[in-house]
This record gives C-alpha cells, sequence and structure tokens, in this order.
C-alpha cells in the first residue's frame, strides 16, 4: 500500500472527526458540546483543505464555525435551560 | 462583556475582518470562496463586534433600516443582472454584458459574475447581520 504522510493525517483527522461526533452526543453541558463542535467544524475544515477543494474550506470555516457555533451560543444564552 | 483585551481586539480586528470580506467577494470568480462565503464574513465581523460591545452599539453599525434596503436590492440587483440577457434576446442570466469578457484570471474577467457576486455578498451579510438581531433581542 502506497499511503503517504499527507494520507496518515487525513485518517488521524478523519478519526478525530468520529471521537467529536462521539463526545458531542455523550456531553451533558450544551456550552462544552458547542465548543467540540467548533473543533469538529475546524478539523472538518482542514480535512476539505487536504482534499484539493478550498472553496468548500472556506464556506465551512465561515459557515460552519462562524455562523453555526455563533447562532449555537445564542441559542444558549436565550433559551432556558432543561435539567 | 467588559474585558479589556477582548474590547479592543475586536476593535482592532473589525476593518481587517471586513476587508477580508469584501476581497473575498470580489475574487468569487477568479479564486477560492465566493459571495456566499464572503457575505458571511462580513456579516461576522458585525456579529462578533455587537457580541462583545453589546446590541446597542452593534445596531449603530447597522441599523434596522439599513438592512432592510440592502436586503431587498441585493435581490433585485441579482434580478436586474440576469435580465441584461433577455433584453439582448439570450435567456436569463446569459453572460453578454461586455462583448469582450477579459483575459481569464483577472478580476474583471467574467463578465457579469462579479456583478451578480456583490449584490449576493451584500444579501448574505445583511441577512446574517438581521438574523442575529432578531434573536438576540428576544433575550429581555
Amino acid at each position: 500500500m502506497g499511503l503517504t504522510l499527507a494520507d496518515y493525517g487525513t485518517m488521524a483527522m478523519l478519526f478525530m472527526l468520529i471521537v467529536a461526533s462521539l463526545a458531542m452526543y455523550f456531553i451533558r453541558d450544551l456550552m462544552h458540546a458547542v465548543i467540540v463542535y467548533g473543533a469538529y467544524t475546524l478539523v472538518m475544515a482542514l480535512i476539505w483543505l487536504q482534499m484539493n477543494t478550498p472553496d468548500l474550506a472556506i464556506t465551512e470555516a465561515a459557515a460552519g464555525i462562524g455562523m453555526t457555533v455563533m447562532m449555537m451560543v445564542v441559542i444558549y444564552r436565550t433559551s432556558r435551560k432543561e435539567e | 462583556m467588559k474585558d479589556f483585551v477582548l474590547r479592543r481586539v475586536v476593535a482592532l480586528l473589525l476593518p481587517f475582518i471586513q476587508m477580508f470580506g469584501i476581497y473575498v467577494i470580489m475574487h468569487g470568480h477568479t479564486s477560492p470562496g465566493g459571495a456566499f462565503a464572503g457575505g458571511m464574513v462580513v456579516g461576522l465581523g458585525v456579529i462578533g463586534f455587537s457580541t462583545v460591545f453589546g446590541i446597542e452599539q452593534g445596531k449603530t453599525k447597522m441599523p434596522e433600516h439599513v438592512t432592510t434596503i440592502t436586503e431587498s436590492y441585493g435581490t433585485l440587483w441579482y434580478i436586474l443582472m440576469g435580465l441584461v440577457g433577455i433584453f439582448k434576446g439570450l435567456p436569463f442570466l446569459a453572460n453578454k454584458l461586455a462583448v469582450d469578457v477579459g483575459v481569464p484570471g483577472e478580476l474583471t474577467s467574467g463578465g457579469l459574475i462579479g456583478l451578480i457576486g456583490v449584490g449576493v455578498g451584500i444579501r448574505v451579510a445583511s441577512t446574517m447581520v438581521t438574523l442575529f438581531f432578531t434573536m438576540m433581542e428576544e433575550e429581555a
């Protein structure tokens, strides 16, 4: 198998995506889950860059890191807390 | 928020964030990015500012009557640019504004695409800011 160093880097980042997704399900604190989601989106943007699609990387960085996390923080601050 | 470092950094970074967003909008047809991503960056600059400095001061940057006008006229600009093709006897959004569309890779190449991107960018930026203000006001 002719795997280069970049391939192992992509595989490590994909593994981080799996870990972050599972962590978001099991974390009970909502703000911590939003922070983990921010890390998930950052790794996802790096994967897009690794796959030679910088267009999607910019959109992911703006829409994911900026917009979604910002909106989730606003929703967290304005909604009432369960449990 | 009262944090000195946060306030100073956001105040210093705001023009650079907006400049990068405008750059991404203007170069949407020659480089990665586009009107949607660039407009989102421009909107995020204002959103970050009003998160740190408070919603009242953020509304002095982008008042409600300004966002209403930019939202509506961004869409109207897109339709007008699309109708250029129809006036020339071609399909909607046909890219025939200039006779020569320029050298590929330059800013003036692409004909109508860059002009459409400006309207889309303005529309996306004002929509994001309006969404944020509407959601924050329900905190009360």
